[in-house]
């Protein structure tokens, strides 16, 4: 297991405290309302890409239909908003049905675990799709569903992009937190325990079963609250967001980030939305730009961005100390 | 009453009868050890009584509870461990770590998603207690996969005795060890306290048998021979199909 079982030195609350002045201050130093929504947009990604690096990093279990769970969320949401209901109710009820969902999703794919999973996520990921793209009647088909109020939690307007991005800011650092606790507890050790030696812990007493049924619901919730940030974000929901692409995307995000990492997939959901929001307006073939950092990133750093980096950072230091002159060579070594 | 009841056991791989029709009765606080040549069906027969494989035919009761249709994990609650031929233990962890694990196993904290696993101090004592007792305080804290077979292996019995099982099935404690190494679990294994019941399979003559009290000898999945120790090495249906000559 890869949580950090060592005592966090002073640098790592430096090192923290500094990265949340820089996001508390992001409106601040970057002005340009466009660039803000980027920012948030990054946010809001990370949220999803937390929520599937439970399944993918901690539980083993790599899901191709995540995108699915994200559009119903949205999907939900904006429906209940356009008939008629407030933003806590849909709140709500996108939650709600999205857990639901995530609980159907559950208990058909983990009749299987490696391809299986994989493959029966999938499918169930192109049939939330089918729905979205072909079910004109409820969904509108292609046009999507827009939606014309952001809510105003208390009595605060989200409509600007700095407001919309401290809402998103807060729940980001909320599921942060929520990750970083769970991945310390004992459920999150069993979790680990089943992408490690499954049929040990059933020896040992644990329902691997249930674990990550669990797990599946946890990451479920997540995608939802992703899914609601995204709607609110955009004003707009449409079956893109459900597609296969969508799914492959959030996952490369987790693997490039480094999985079963907490700060990984944050970095992976960077990546991939700067490149598709920044880069893209320089570079027209952007993706091509992605797929050479990806295939970088696997090239070099197989176990993802941030792991990686810390690998070769630690390595660069050691042959540092090794060749800086005054220094005894260490004992054993060659003249 | 007795501790383990095997009786009927039927388990059929396709065509092929792994296990056949075997009854086996073990009392509290007995050894049994388990032979027989590869293929006999031992592991099968462990893999039947801890519930990992469910039986076609047949009955298993621990301390006169029919366990036959209880799940794997359920049995572990009643007072089941196990050890495995193949090593099976978790390598990304520390070995303190994986004999939490197993104490976290049997414990209600293990559905507990918002407390600190490293702050549970108790499960960290006596998952140490625990290692003390197979010598492997020193190295506790190194991750499992910077550690040697031998160490593995006691590793192994560490996890399975943390558990406080009543009856204990170890299948090849001795596989792959070095004779100093055995000499060591072998020690290990005489000072498990005699309130667990010790069911052992084993290849490994010289130091498996003096740790019996009876021995069952299967082949093709069918008991061939039961009895004491002299019995089953003077029985000539044994010498025929195990000891040679």
């Amino acid at each position: 297991m890869k949580v950090q079982l060592t005592r966090r030195v002073p640098a790592r609350h430096a090192a923290f405290g500094f990265a949340l002045f820089g996001l508390t201050t992001v409106p601040l130093w970057v002005g340009n309302s466009y660039y803000i929504d980027v920012a948030s947009q990054i946010l809001l990604f990370a949220v999803f890409a937390l929520a599937l690096n439970v399944l993918v990093g901690y539980g083993g279990l790599v899901s191709l239909g995540h995108a699915g769970l994200f559009a119903v969320s949205g999907y939900t949401a904006g429906l209940m908003l356009q008939a008629g209901f407030g933003h806590a109710a849909a709140g709500v009820g996108a939650v709600s049905i999205t857990l639901l969902t995530s609980a159907a999703f559950a208990v058909l794919a983990l009749r299987a675990t490696g391809i299986g999973f994989l493959m029966i996520t999938l499918a169930l990921g192109q049939i939330l799709w089918g729905i979205a793209y072909r079910w004109a009647d409820l969904t509108n088909g292609d046009n999507g569903i827009s939606i014309s109020t952001r809510p105003a939690p208390f009595g605060i307007s989200l409509a600007g992009a700095p407001s919309f991005y401290y809402a998103t800011l807060v729940v980001f650092l909320l599921a942060l937190a929520t990750m970083a606790a769970f991945v310390r507890s004992p459920f999150g050790a069993s979790l680990c325990g089943t992408r490690d030696q499954a049929r040990r812990m059933t020896a040992l007493g644990y329902n691997v079963w249930l674990i990550r049924f669990l797990a599946f619901l946890f990451s479920g919730l997540w995608c939802s609250i992703a899914g609601l940030l995204y709607l609110y974000n955009k004003q707009f929901i449409s079956p893109q967001v459900s597609a296969l692409q969508a799914s492959a995307e959030v996952l490369l995000m987790v693997i490039s980030g480094g999985t079963a990492t907490l700060l990984g997939p944050i970095a992976g959901a960077a990546i991939v939305v700067v490149m598709k929001y920044v880069v893209s307006a320089y570079v027209v073939r952007w993706n091509l730009v992605l797929g050479v950092i990806f295939v970088a990133i696997i090239s070099f750093m197989p176990e993802g961005l941030v792991p990686g980096s810390v690998r070769i950072w630690g390595f660069t230091r050691r042959r540092w100390r090794a060749i800086r002159p005054g220094r005894k060579p260490p004992p054993g070594a060659p003249p | 009453m007795t501790a383990l009841s095997v009786s009927g056991l039927t388990k059929s791989f396709g065509g092929l009868r792994v296990t056949n029709g075997v009854d086996l009765t073990v009392e509290p606080g007995e050894r049994r050890l388990i032979i027989g040549p590869n293929g006999a069906g031992k592991t099968t027969l462990f893999n039947l009584i801890t519930g990992e494989l469910a039986p076609d035919t047949g009955t298993i009761a621990l301390f006169g509870r029919d366990i036959t249709r209880t799940a794997c994990r359920r049995r572990a609650h009643l007072g089941m461990a196990r050890t495995y031929q193949i090593i099976t233990l978790f390598p990304r962890d520390t070995i303190l770590r994986n004999v939490v694990l197993a104490l976290l196993g049997l414990s209600g904290l293990r559905w507990n998603p918002l407390i600190g696993l490293d702050r549970q101090r108790h499960l960290a004592t006596r998952a140490g207690e625990a290692l003390a007792r197979v010598g492997l305080s020193h190295i506790a804290d190194r991750p499992l996969a910077e550690t040697s077979y031998g160490e593995r292996r006691r590793v192994e019995i560490a996890m399975a005795m943390a558990q406080n099982p009543k009856v204990l099935l170890l299948d090849e404690p001795f596989a792959g060890l070095s004779i100093d190494e055995r000499r060591d679990v072998r020690q290990l294994l005489a000072a498990i306290p005699r309130d667990v019941t010790v069911v052992m399979i084993e290849h490994n003559m010289d130091v498996a048998l003096d740790l019996a009290d009876r021995i069952t000898l299967l082949h093709f999945g069918e008991v061939i021979v039961e009895g004491t120790r002299a019995e089953v090495v003077a029985d000539p249906r044994s010498r025929e199909v195990y000891l040679g000559e």
